[in-house]
Parts: C-alpha cells; sequence; structure tokens
C-alpha cells in the first residue's frame, strides 16, 4: 500500500491539472493547470525507476568490493525526467509571455472575452 | 563519398537544419542578404540529401542509424541485448513523409522571402522555420518513443512561436495560445504513455517494443493516450477547434508549414497503429474508431468551411475535411489488416490514403500559400473586402485554380487520382464510406467556386499597387503547382514507386522490428 501512494498522488495531480485545464477561464490558471500535469508526469518517470534503499545511479559498474542493499535506482527514467523538465520550463516561459502579448492586446485574461477568432 | 553520405543521411537531415538554424541569427545580424541565402542554400541541401536517401530507400531498403555508435548500422551495443541507443529508423513511409516536409519547407521558404518583407525580426522568422523542419523530419525518422516526444516539443515550440509571429496583432498571439496548450497537453499523454510502456519492458525503442507488446490493460490505456494525443494533434474531430484558429493567425507561409506539421502527427498515429501494436490490436474496433474520425472530421470540417467569411478560416477548415481521407483510407487498411482482403483491397485504400497525404501538402499548401498572396495584396483576408483580383494578379489566380481543382478531385490533377484509390476500396468494405467521401467531395468544389468567384471576379478592386506579387512568392508556389500538375499526370507512376513501398512499409511489422533485431 505504502509504495503505491507516489501513485496516487500521480493521479491526484494529473486530475487537479486537467481540471484547472479545462474548467478555468483565467489563461494563467490554465498555465498553473499545465504545469501541475507535468508535474504529475514527472513524478511518474521518477517512481517508476524507484527502488526500495536504492542510491543515485552514479556508477557504471560497482567498484570492487562494494556493494549497496538496494542497488541502484534505474538512471533512464531520471534522464527522462530531466529532458522533460526542461522542455516544461521552455514551454511555460513560451506560455506565459504569450499570456504577457494577450493581456496588452485584450487587457483582460479572462478566457471567455479573449475570443476575437470566433467572429 | 556518396556511400558515406547515404549512411549517414538520417542524422544528417537532422543535424543540417538544426545547425542551420542555430546560425541564421548571428548571419542575420552581419547581413540580411547572406541569411536569405543561408536559409535557402540549407534547405535545398536538406532537400537534396533527402532525395537521395528516399530514392536510396525505395530501391535498396530500409536504413537504420544508430546515435552514437561507432558503427551506425549495429543497433545493439556489446554489453547490452537489447537497443539502448536511440536509433533513426527510416523506412519508406518516413523516407515518404520526410520527402513531403523538405519540400513543402523549402516552398514555404522561397515564398516567405518577399512575403515576409514589412515584417522585423526575420532573423527570427527563419530560425523557427528551420526548426520546424528539423522536428518533423526527426519525428518522421526516429524509432524510439521518448525520442518521438521531444521532436514533438520542438515542432510545437516552434510552430508557437511562428503562429505568434505577428505579435502585433491581438488574434495571432491568441492562436497562438490555444495551440501551444493543446500540444503541451498532447506531448504529455504522450509521455505518460512512453512511462507506461517502460514500467512494463523497461524499453523505449519502438521495434524492440513492438515485439514484446502483451496488450495488457496499460498498454491500452496507452494506445488511447497516444491515439488521442496525436488525432488531437493533426487536427481530427472531435479535437479540432484550435486548427482553423492557428491555421488563420499563422503567417501564410507557415500555414502551408503546419499542413506539413499535422501531417507529421498523422504519421506518428498511423506508426503507433500499424508498428508498435500492429497485429497485436483489436483490430475491427480501431480501425472502426480511425473510421469514424475520418468520415466525421471529413462532414464536419466541410460543413463548417461552407459558411466561413475569412479566407484562410475556410481552407483551414477543408483542411480537417482533407485530413478526413487520410484517417478514411489508412483506417480502412488498418480494419483489414491480417484479414484475407487487406492484399486485395485493404492495401489499395491505404495506398489512397497515403498518397493523398502528399497530395494534401501539395495542393493545400498551394492553396494556403495563394491565400497569403491575396492578403500581401488586399490586406485583408474576409472575402466580402476583395473581388476582380485576377485582373492583376493572373499567376496566383491560375495557382488558385489548380489547387481548387486539385482539392475538390477534378481530374487529371492529383486529388482526384488519390480520392478514387480511397472511394474504390472503401466501397468494397461499406458503400456509405464512399457515398460520404463523394458527398464531401462535392460540397468542397461548391465552396471553393465561391471563393474564386468572390476574390478573383468581379470589377477590378480599387488598390493602389495593382501589380503581381513578387517573383519569389510565386516562385514557391510554382514549385507546389508543378508538383501537383506532375503527380496528376503520372499518378502510376507515383503510386507504384513512392506510395506502394510507403504502404508496404507501414503494413510490414515484421520487417521492421526484424531489422533491428535482437531482443
Amino acid at each position: 500500500m505504502i509504495a503505491n501512494i507516489p501513485y496516487i498522488a500521480v493521479v491526484a495531480l494529473i486530475a487537479i491539472g486537467l481540471f484547472a485545464i479545462l474548467f478555468k477561464r483565467n489563461l494563467i490558471k490554465i498555465a498553473i493547470g499545465l504545469t501541475i500535469v507535468e508535474a504529475g508526469v514527472n513524478l511518474f518517470l521518477i517512481t517508476l525507476g524507484y527502488r526500495q534503499e536504492g542510491v543515485a545511479p552514479i556508477y557504471t559498474n560497482l567498484p570492487e568490493g562494494v556493494s549497496i542493499p538496494g542497488g541502484m535506482v534505474l538512471p533512464v527514467p531520471q534522464a527522462l525526467t530531466l529532458t522533460s523538465i526542461v522542455i516544461g520550463v521552455a514551454i511555460l516561459a513560451l506560455i506565459l509571455s504569450l499570456v504577457i502579448k494577450i493581456y496588452r492586446h485584450y487587457g483582460t485574461l479572462d478566457a471567455a472575452r479573449i475570443r476575437r477568432l470566433k467572429e | 563519398m556518396m556511400e558515406d553520405l547515404l549512411t549517414h543521411a538520417p542524422a544528417l537531415l537532422l543535424a543540417i537544419p538544426l545547425l542551420g538554424a542555430f546560425l541564421t541569427p548571428l548571419i542575420d545580424r552581419v547581413n540580411k542578404k547572406a541569411r536569405s541565402a543561408w536559409v535557402i542554400l540549407i534547405l535545398v541541401v536538406t532537400q537534396f540529401i533527402m532525395m537521395a536517401l528516399a530514392w536510396d530507400v525505395f530501391t535498396q531498403g530500409a536504413h537504420l542509424y544508430t546515435m552514437g555508435a561507432g558503427d551506425p548500422t549495429s543497433t545493439i551495443p556489446a554489453q547490452a541485448a537489447v537497443p539502448v541507443r536511440i536509433v533513426l529508423q527510416v523506412d519508406g513511409m518516413s523516407a515518404f513523409m520526410g520527402l513531403i516536409s523538405c519540400t513543402v519547407s523549402l516552398a514555404a521558404a522561397i515564398y516567405s522571402l518577399a512575403f515576409m518583407d514589412r515584417e522585423s525580426g526575420k532573423g527570427r522568422f527563419f530560425t523557427l522555420l528551420l526548426l520546424m523542419t528539423v522536428g518533423m523530419l526527426g519525428m518522421e525518422f526516429t524509432g524510439d518513443m521518448f525520442n518521438l516526444f521531444v521532436f514533438l516539443e520542438v515542432l510545437s515550440i516552434a510552430s508557437a512561436g511562428l503562429i505568434a509571429f505577428r505579435v502585433y496583432k491581438g488574434d495571432a498571439i491568441e492562436g497562438a495560445f490555444k495551440y501551444i496548450v493543446i500540444s503541451t497537453l498532447g506531448a504529455l499523454m504522450v509521455l505518460f504513455s512512453v512511462g507506461l510502456f517502460y514500467g512494463q519492458y523497461n524499453l523505449l525503442n519502438i521495434a524492440a517494443l513492438a515485439n514484446v507488446l502483451e496488450y495488457t490493460f496499460l498498454d491500452k490505456l496507452a494506445l488511447g493516450l497516444l491515439i488521442a494525443a496525436f488525432a488531437m494533434k493533426c487536427g481530427a474531430v472531435p479535437m479540432h477547434m484550435w486548427t482553423p484558429d492557428a491555421y488563420t493567425v499563422a503567417p501564410a507561409s507557415i500555414t502551408a508549414m503546419l499542413v506539413a506539421a499535422s501531417q507529421a502527427s498523422l504519421y506518428a498515429l498511423f506508426r503507433v497503429c500499424f508498428t508498435l501494436y500492429g497485429v497485436t490490436l483489436n483490430l475491427t474496433t480501431v480501425g472502426i474508431i480511425i473510421i469514424a474520425l475520418g468520415l466525421l472530421s471529413m462532414f464536419v470540417g466541410v460543413t463548417m468551411a461552407i459558411p466561413q467569411k475569412d479566407i484562410k478560416r475556410l481552407m483551414s477548415y477543408h483542411a480537417i475535411s482533407q485530413t478526413g481521407y487520410m484517417l478514411l483510407g489508412v483506417g480502412v487498411g488498418l480494419y483489414l489488416l491480417s484479414k484475407a482482403e487487406f492484399d486485395t483491397y485493404g492495401l489499395r485504400a491505404m495506398e489512397g490514403g497515403i498518397f493523398h497525404i502528399i497530395n494534401h501538402a501539395l495542393y493545400k499548401g498551394l492553396l494556403f500559400l495563394t491565400a497569403g498572396a491575396i492578403f500581401y495584396k488586399v490586406g485583408t483576408r474576409n472575402l466580402e473586402k476583395m473581388g476582380g483580383l485576377a485582373h492583376s494578379m493572373k499567376y496566383t489566380a491560375i495557382f488558385f485554380i489548380i489547387g481548387a481543382l486539385a482539392i475538390a478531385g477534378i481530374p487529371p490533377l492529383n486529388g482526384f487520382a488519390s480520392k478514387l484509390l480511397i472511394y474504390e476500396s472503401a466501397y468494397q468494405v461499406s458503400p456509405i464510406l464512399s457515398i460520404v467521401a463523394m458527398l464531401v467531395s462535392i460540397l468542397t468544389l461548391a465552396s471553393f467556386v465561391k471563393v474564386f468567384h468572390s476574390a478573383f471576379m468581379g470589377p477590378r478592386l480599387d488598390i493602389s499597387d495593382n501589380r503581381e506579387v513578387p517573383k519569389s512568392m510565386l516562385a514557391g508556389m510554382a514549385i507546389l503547382a508543378v508538383g501537383i500538375i506532375l503527380f496528376g499526370l503520372f499518378p502510376d507512376w507515383v503510386v507504384s514507386h513512392l506510395v506502394h513501398p510507403a504502404a508496404q512499409a507501414l503494413a510490414d511489422q515484421a520487417g521492421y522490428i526484424g531489422s533491428v533485431g535482437g531482443v
């Protein structure tokens, strides 16, 4: 049970984020929602690679005579997560700069009132 | 020399535009003309290598390229039992899509030289344009699920930047915001399914994954997420709401690129269905889902297009409708895969759908470029405020007619050839499919007749500058128009030399897995 808590957190984070994206009208809140979904997905990847009592994967092969009870955690999911975090930062910066520009043009952040395209 | 070039071509095709992209702002600082020449040079070189690679793939078979390995063809390192490195896998389908992306990018870049002359910041414009090319090619070549996610994001970020390029207009930012939110959400769904695969099989390589996939509950969940994400990115109804907004506000040359970018997502959708899951799928159910998405997109797209007054918005809805044809054709193929009928008309249907991808990229690209030319002259996208343009813009009018007749499927242009393949084979599955497809075709023709009438016919419009658009814009349109006419005149050659190998490669899951080996 205790090992499943991270997965419950993953589902909760993704659900909260999706809720914000779908039902919030403030553009900043939509951006926050996206970030929360991303945090959930990143947590999912990290949890996949975790081993009980494992250590950080620094060595390719352990030195002679050294043994670690839990072994090393999986390095690949960590590499994936790092990449995904970097991409996430870039996307967040882009989205927020778009939001700033939208505010300058429309004077509002309410998605329901930003609809020049709908006409 | 030539052999080395071909061996390293998959990596070079990503490296050259990427390097070109990052050098563009530097060269832009020194000299604007040199920057333009540099961008065109990069794209011409990319196009040349792509054609050489595609020719080799179509005649000699798939290319593998293992990133970081001493011998690029050895996918599995000595210490490991599975492919752990990033593998680029260029089979017939990838090469086919790569050709489309390169051609459209080149035409769009040449067109942009004059089209963007009233804008500032063109150094950044061309940087992002090259990055978009990299993103598309990367998505089409990669043999690795996580790599697919990375290139999807490269493509999304570059596209969002370009959609918002006219930052002085509120609607451009609005369209870009919608696009980036949808793209990011889609990409996160892809990443989540990558996690689901890695958690179960410890693998990221598509071929190795396809080999061990058991179609468990988690795999079904991942399939649902992947189909939803890529269908959203390629603009299939009911996830199409971003398409008209983003296509309308982007500069016209970028809209043509976005069409090719949507097709890269379409390719990813097909790759997942055919190669990653393939015969383990419940083919009937998934086939019907894809066919249903196709029919919905076709019908809803065209009915939404008819009342539009904005020329680019109207064309965007037609783009959705045409995506439906591709989904229908390839969906019929998926539905029949591993049934006895596949070899007779299942493969024909796939050929129709795949042929339609390249035809669509050509004529839709051309139509968006002509819409851009009209916007360049008249300064509006509203159909009611334009008219009589055929007097001053003869060539643009001719290009528009070619594109409009091609999209409506009038022989002898290329749209007819691919639609006929789809009609014939879909009819064997259910006559209703063909009837809907033909009905949509007629409505498309009606809609474009209206556009032609209101934009080009009627009395001469009172604008100060009555000349034709600049030559580089005509050259960009001409590249695509020549493609349309050639493909329309020699459909048999194209189908047997380009489309058939692509369809075969997509259907041949065992071949894709076997070429990586190991596992």
